[in-house]
């Protein structure tokens, strides 16, 4: 369908998705999930122009987008008090230049190595921004942070951005304008370099490269759309704390990319799509949402280290060949035992937490709409059996999935027809 | 400073006490092929490192077309019309092997940091990057990542990005190493090829390559320069002869200077 649009067709696609989202999804609730998702996608593409297309691995990225936001509430105050005539769309611009400044400053240091050098850096700023935060109240507003109000602005086309919706269209606008202009700079001249650079820095030097350079210059750019980001965050919440740059954090949007799959562009918007829903839904429903997360993260770095993206690009081969249909069965015999072995992993996990922690005399854990006396037995016998009975089941089917994996994928002459 | 495309005046290296390059003196004239040749452990990488800026030198003077690069990074010795391909292959693997062309060329291109400019739309650039993969024969395997290409394959594509940006002074880390006998004639008609009117430096173990395509050969033992001459020169000098050819490889440059 996009191909039948032209070379913009996918841009068209995602321009009308963002449009019609919160007619399908109007609920205020899901209103909100969805602003968060925008912020999150600005902010894990900012990311991976790093990661994933400059090979710098950052432990402090949250510095540009809680500067970013930080600096964007401070406007918006001006705005309310001194009467700053500023629109409120151009605040995240505003954002995105602090952000830039700071990582000129930092970026001016810091992309000097690669690798564990610019790692550390990366963390040890990390660490020192979240430790002024902290100390310069003033600025940071301490532990109840710094808010504002996004209403005191001139109004833009009759708007002052009281309802959530109005909200909405603006990050729509933003994340859209954002993530393009992040995918254009990957093919530029700077932006082919980069991936040059993270391929191998030597080898760029031969062909007339600065590989410091090169690395700058992502790095700034990265920056400047995180403090972006951050602009999109202050609109949205109207508050920014020190949790906002803290490592936390910059480990979240080093999730978001790598669970999303820092190889591919839209990697990094599957990934904060996908977890902001656990964010926000998920944790909702149980408090061990985190643990979950992380059990994600640690998967996909074991066994699937292209990420979510990656699993679906994987199939791309066998998809052009017509032979998806021959991975079906496969993939239902050993998948449905998987999902009773993770459901019945679950319920351990969820037992054990209810177990440990629920006051003395409730006895009865809830979770996947049933309610489990945690002090029966039984019960945990079920979920023990259920949990070993379907990992044992997966485990004997994966051969077998193997086996249609190589022969979907075996496009030698006599391969694959079978 | 003379107008030699190369000029090397008492360079010297010292890893720690150890003098590897031990004061070389090497002028090479614009348009000439000049091979070094040395044994193993002789200093003919590390004096490529030396002279593309990899490593800092230890003393001496390196000129540039007249210029003097001594003390420059290897990016701005790029830029100023030297270029190098490596011993160990050395390309940008998970990038397709047109973009790995396009990546030697886009400095000589004058994009240089640009993050206004699309590569896409720069039309000189990709046809330009087309020429030179025809020119490799690399054409029909442009849009696969470079890392999956046979080891011949990723050899030749190494020289296409050293030639792409158009420097005229080329050198060459043992180009055929590690070839079959046919990989390594089509690899020298490809060198002879693509450096026309250019200078070429290369080290090489081949003796039928050093002896097939270079006017001039420069005989390195020890971390200094014991002859240079024309090959038959060299051929018949009584100290290369002693220090490096010896018996076996006499026979091979026989044969060769036979063949011509």
């Amino acid at each position: 369908m996009p191909a039948l649009l032209g070379p913009f067709g996918i841009w068209i696609v995602c321009a009308i998705v963002l449009a019609v989202m919160p007619v399908i999804f109007s609920s205020p609730v899901s209103v909100t999930i969805m602003n968060q998702m925008g912020i999150s996608i600005v902010f894990a593409l900012s990311y991976n122009m790093m990661l994933g297309q400059g090979g710098m691995l950052s432990f402090g990225h949250a510095v540009y987008f809680g500067l970013g936001g930080f600096f964007s509430v401070h406007v918006m105050n001006y705005i309310e008090v001194d009467g700053w005539p500023i629109p409120l769309p151009f605040l995240p611009f505003i954002g995105g230049l602090f952000g830039l400044a700071f990582a000129i400053i930092i970026g001016s240091f810091s992309t000097r190595r690669a690798g564990t050098v610019f790692a550390m850096i990366s963390l040890g700023v990390g660490e020192l921004i979240a430790a002024c935060s902290i100390i310069f109240v003033v600025f940071f507003g301490g532990e109840e942070g710094v808010s504002g109000d996004r209403t005191m602005g001139p109004p833009v086309f009759g708007t002052e951005f009281l309802k959530e919706i109005e909200v909405y269209y603006l990050t729509a606008v933003i994340v859209f304008v954002a993530a393009a202009l992040m995918y254009l700079f990957s093919l530029t001249p700077a932006g082919r370099m980069a991936n040059a650079v993270r391929d191998n820095p030597e080898r760029a030097e031969f062909v007339g490269y600065s590989q410091r350079q090169v690395r700058f210059m992502s790095f700034c750019a990265s920056g400047f759309f995180a403090g972006i980001a951050g602009g999109l965050f202050a609109i949205n919440y109207e508050i920014l704390t020190e949790e906002n740059l803290n490592l936390t954090t910059s480990g979240w949007v080093l999730l978001m990319a790598y669970i999303g799959g820092i190889g591919f562009f839209i990697g990094p918007i599957v990934g904060a799509v996908l977890l902001t829903l656990l964010q926000t839904v998920l944790s909702n429903h149980t408090e061990l949402w985190l643990l979950y997360v992380g059990l994600l993260f640690v998967l996909t770095v074991m066994y699937v280290p292209s990420g979510l993206t990656g699993l679906m690009m994987m199939h791309g081969p066998a998809m052009k060949a017509g032979r998806l249909g021959q991975l079906a069965k496969p993939y239902m015999i050993a998948g449905i035992p998987l999902l009773v072995a993770l459901a019945g992993g679950v319920a351990v996990l969820e037992m054990l937490n209810h177990y440990n922690n629920a006051p003395v005399g409730d006895n009865v854990a809830h979770f996947f709409w049933m309610a489990v006396d945690t002090h029966n037995p039984a019960n945990w016998a079920v979920a023990l059996a259920v949990t070993a009975i379907g990992a044992y089941t997966t485990y004997r089917a994966t051969p077998q999935v193997r086996e249609a994996w190589a022969e979907a994928n075996d496009f030698s002459e006599k391969g694959g027809d079978r | 400073m003379s107008a030699s495309a190369l000029s090397l005046q008492g360079i010297r290296k010292d890893f720690g006490e150890t003098q590897i390059i031990r004061g070389v003196d090497l002028e090479i004239p614009a348009g000439e092929r000049h091979a070094i040749i040395g044994p193993n452990g002789a200093g003919k990488s590390t004096l490529f490192h030396l002279i593309s800026g990899k490593y800092s030198k230890t003393g001496g003077r390196i000129g540039l077309n007249g210029e003097d690069v001594t003390t420059l990074e290897p990016y701005a010795i790029a830029r100023k019309g030297l270029s190098r391909s490596f011993q160990i292959t050395n390309i940008f693997p998970r990038m397709t092997v047109f973009e790995n062309v396009r990546c030697g060329l886009l400095w000589s291109m004058g994009l240089k940091y640009a993050f206004w400019k699309l590569v896409g739309r720069q039309k000189d650039l990709n046809e330009r990057t087309s020429e030179i993969l025809e020119m490799i024969g690399l054409t029909d395997r442009q849009a696969i990542p470079a890392g999956v290409l046979t080891y011949a394959e990723q050899r030749t594509l190494e020289i296409g990005i050293t030639i792409a940006g158009g420097a005229n002074v080329i050198m060459l880390d043992e180009p055929t190493a590690g070839m079959s006998a046919s990989e390594t004639d089509q690899t020298v008609e490809l060198i002879r090829r693509v450096t026309e009117g250019k200078t070429l430096v290369m080290v090489e173990h081949d003796m039928g390559v050093v002896f097939d395509l270079a006017d001039r050969i420069s005989v390195l033992v020890y971390g200094e320069i014991i002859a240079t001459g024309k090959p038959e020169e060299i051929r018949n000098n009584k100290a290369v002869q002693e220090a490096y050819l010896g018996e076996a490889p006499e026979e091979e440059t026989e044969t060769v200077g036979g063949a011509h």
